[in-house]
């Protein structure tokens, strides 16, 4: 079922159950996004993509990529108060992380010239947990995830140890929008990727990205059939 | 051990139990919950009991292990029934002269009697006590009375008679119906309408729905949802078996933290026994209707407390919140339609049920029914777990029912809501304590905690550590809750020291409202409140540590000085003899000084000056 929204004053027709962030692409509205992925679902941490919707004479602020069009909302993307939010985010994100240039452009582009914040932190990922949910989500392996909690909250392999479950497809390198993570064999443990953001112990790939001929590969093939015969399996057998 | 197989089973258990019960029987009420616990409350009952047997008077002399009475403080408490007199900080050693009481005579023990720290008047009575006369006890009632081990006592009580009039005279809707017309709003803070979440959960898709209670308590000062699962499980059990037959659940869970091992304790024992006398399981009451109730330990963090992250941590993975909507009672644990109330929340259910929503009503204000319990901790008089009508005013919980402030001193704030409430000074303190007068003074009533403070409290200092503990248990996931608590606490942290700057209290101010409106959970958008309250209602504080580098109230070490005033110092020596860095110099029967390149404000001399001649500047 089709549903209309009003975006900026347009008019948007877009399927139930889209996210507003969604609909406004749709309409060639762009909202500014960090831990938004297609491939993934929304996340709403970053709190960047943030546009005010008005629903029931209620006027609020909500994350959009993960908020459902509903008829009757009308939403705002470019109010005073929404680029006051993005402004904060990229503010705060650029205390935490200076050097990363994504942040750096992004604050350029809004005119921010420093944090004006204090505390000044070198770190180099932002924590938008796009690798760690590309992993589990898309990939399959889960072999990061997010530790600790608060300030301490950081992106590793359990326990730190040298991770198992890794299958080295280079996921989180490819994703990860501050360049934290590198596929370069580290010099000190051969045989183990070298990541700037601290020590996540990933294998490289053993195949050398060869994908066409790879055992993994294959194997997960293999896997995947064996899991819908199984299921055709299961299902044929409860449906007599 | 009956298992009751029908409606009528419960009443005729009921009498089966009075019936064995002796009445002319001496029952020595004893709290063996956490605070009485610590101080040693089971040795007292080991004596008691070695005592009884040695005398013989097990037929006349019962022992009766029970929850909170309420006055922690002066644990180990015992309640010797049936005249209810109440001794406090009972020892082993005082068992013997107890038990001699017993015999008839009716003496009581004068050393053990409560004594009002400002008349000296001894209380005997239970009822006569300041810190109960003037509460309105309803959810806690039991708690105290009876023994939350023993179901029987329960039953005893009037327990489940509820569970037995939902099940046999109302349909699932017209308890929802009940609940919603009682006005029962949600007690861990939130404040939203019990019976409308139930009704939005139970019209939900679906046919597999949950019940989760949340006793995942943990602010600071808090302790009224332990309180209730030690010394009622019950209740709570009750509880949730009506709501899951008004809204249609099988499977309920009660979330706990690892940290509260009585309360486990009691509330797993609830669940088996309830389970044996066909309460709870299958087959309830021989209606047919099917409940099970498992608990899942926390693991101790503050954020699993909010809803999202507590589903998320019983669904086994890391406890961090996530966006709403969907809702919690259309998609909640494992996708399923969830009810989350917290455990008092579910305390009151079968009051409601049991008393009628138009009884339940009467109580409260306009927007705020029933009652509602507080831990009242801090610089009062008389500390302790109370339960007053919503729309008491706090002037009458903290200097009626807590006495007023300690040691002469005088009050300078409350705080109220826990970690993410907000600090009031005394020009609202005649304010009734609802949620809607809460919300609008920039405080929540969170689940219950309020800490009152005296002038040595510096609202800078209780800001900064109410931040510090919230950067340390935000979850991390949102961008405006972690990145902004640690620019916060920085800023405190710097203001503190004495290096605050011009321009401190506006930055702190922007942020606070910044992640107010758009952190991602409860945790993220109340963390603010703490130093919203403070700035608002305590602005000169915050400008002389930053402008004059004073905090007047003696707390943050590099802001102060200790002088002795040469009048009011008669030379005692007392300052100078403990001193443990020999900071204080002066002859015998003269006044004394403090070398203040040796102090380290520890405050030893101003905690021990009997005539109040250390001063603060």
């Amino acid at each position: 079922m089709k549903i209309q929204i009003i975006i900026d004053g347009h008019m948007v027709q877009v399927d139930r159950e889209t996210s507003v962030l969604h609909a406004a692409r749709k309409a060639g509205i762009v909202i500014p996004t960090l831990c938004y992925h297609e491939a993934l679902k929304p996340y709403g941490a970053c709190r960047l993509c943030m546009v005010e919707v008005v629903q029931n004479k209620q006027r609020r602020l909500v994350t959009s990529c993960n908020f459902p069009v509903e008829t009757g909302v009308e939403v705002f993307t470019d109010t005073d108060k929404v680029r006051q939010v993005r402004r904060n985010i990229v503010k705060l994100l650029l205390a935490r992380c200076p050097e990363v240039p994504m942040i750096q452009t992004m604050a350029r582009r809004m005119g921010i010239e420093t944090s004006g914040f204090k505390k000044k932190e070198l770190k180099n990922c932002i924590l938008c947990g796009l690798c760690v949910r590309f992993c589990e989500e898309v990939v399959g392996a889960a072999a990061i995830g997010l530790s600790n909690r608060g300030t301490e909250r950081e992106v590793t392999t359990p326990f730190k140890a040298s991770s198992n479950a890794c299958i080295g497809c280079g996921s989180c390198t490819y994703i990860c929008p501050a360049g934290c993570i590198e596929m370069v064999e580290d010099t000190k443990t051969p045989g183990m990727r070298k990541m700037n953001i601290g020590s996540l112990s990933l294998k490289i790939c053993p195949n050398d990205y060869k994908c066409e001929d790879c055992d993994i590969e294959q194997q997960f093939i293999e896997e995947t059939k064996n899991i819908i015969t199984q299921f055709r399996d299961k299902f044929s057998n409860s449906a007599d | 051990m009956t298992r009751i197989t029908d409606i009528l089973g419960l009443e005729a258990l009921r009498e089966e139990i009075l019936k064995h019960r002796s009445k002319d029987r001496t029952i020595l009420r004893t709290c063996i919950s956490t605070g009485c616990k610590a101080q040693k409350s089971l040795k007292v009952v080991e004596a008691l009991k070695a005592a009884i047997k040695e005398q013989g008077l097990e037929e006349k002399v019962e022992i009766k292990k029970t929850g909170c009475h309420g006055f922690c403080e002066m644990g180990p408490i015992m309640v010797i029934e049936p005249e209810n007199i109440f001794y406090r900080k009972v020892k082993p050693r005082d068992v013997e002269e107890i038990l001699s009481t017993l015999n008839g005579s009716g003496g009581v023990v004068e050393r053990l009697l409560w004594k009002d720290p400002v008349t000296k008047e001894l209380t005997t009575y239970e009822r006569e006590l300041p810190l109960y006369k003037k509460q309105d006890k309803n959810v806690t009632y039991r708690s105290g009375k009876i023994d939350p081990a023993d179901i029987e006592d329960y039953i005893a009580s009037g327990g489940y008679s509820a569970l037995a009039k939902a099940l046999n005279s109302m349909k699932p809707s017209e308890v929802m119906d009940a609940v919603i017309a009682s006005g029962l709003r949600g007690r861990g803070g939130g404040g939203f309408s019990t019976g409308v979440k139930w009704r939005i959960c139970s019209s939900a898709p679906g046919d597999i729905k949950y019940i989760i209670a949340n006793g995942d308590e943990g602010d600071p000062g808090a302790f009224m949802d332990r309180s209730l699962m030690e010394g009622d499980p019950h209740s709570i059990v009750e509880g949730m078996v009506i709501t899951a037959y008004a809204i249609g659940a099988s499977q309920g869970f009660i979330y706990v933290r690892e940290e509260y091992p009585i309360a486990i304790e009691h509330l797993s024992l609830a669940i088996i026994k309830a389970e044996e006398y066909g309460l709870l399981g299958q087959d309830i009451m021989g209606t047919g209707f099917n409940f099970k109730v498992q608990i899942n330990k926390g693991a101790g963090a503050f954020v699993c407390g909010e809803e999202t992250s507590l589903m998320i941590s019983i669904e086994g993975r890391s406890g961090t919140p996530r966006s709403r909507p969907p809702y919690p009672a259309i998609e909640g644990l494992w996708g399923k339609p969830t009810i989350i109330n917290n455990v008092e929340t579910l305390g009151n259910v079968p009051i409601i049920i049991s008393k009628g929503d138009d009884a339940y009503a009467a109580l409260g204000t306009d927007g705020s029914k029933g009652t509602k319990v507080f831990s009242l901790v801090g610089k009062v008089q008389n500390t302790g777990l109370i339960e007053v009508e919503m729309g008491t005013t706090r002037r009458e919980i903290i200097f009626g029912i807590g006495g007023g402030i300690r040691n002469g001193k005088h009050f300078k704030a409350v705080q109220t809501g826990g970690a993410s409430g907000g600090c009031m000074p005394i020009a609202k303190v005649d304010m009734p304590v609802d949620y809607d007068s809460l919300r609008e003074a920039g405080a929540i009533m969170g689940s219950g905690g309020m800490i009152v403070m005296d002038e040595t409290s510096c609202m800078v200092d209780v800001a900064r550590y109410f931040i510090d503990f919230l950067m340390f248990e935000s979850c991390g996931k949102c961008v405006p809750c972690r990145e902004g608590l640690k620019q916060m606490h920085h800023i405190f942290e710097n203001i503190c020291e004495g290096h605050g700057e011009e321009g401190d209290i506006e930055t702190l101010t922007g942020l606070a409202r910044f992640m107010s409106t758009t952190s991602l959970c409860g945790l993220g958008s109340t963390a603010p409140n703490p130093v919203l309250s403070t700035i608002r209602h305590f602005r000169h504080e915050y400008e002389s540590h930053i402008y004059d580098r004073k905090c007047r109230a003696g707390v943050c070490k590099n802001l102060f000085d200790y002088l002795i005033d040469s009048e009011l110092c008669n030379g005692c020596g007392l300052c100078r003899v403990k001193c443990p860095e020999k900071a204080v110099a002066g002859e015998k029967k003269k006044p004394h000084i403090i070398d203040n390149s040796k102090c380290i404000k520890c405050g030893i001399c101003f905690n021990s000056c009997k005539f109040e001649a250390i001063l603060v500047k």
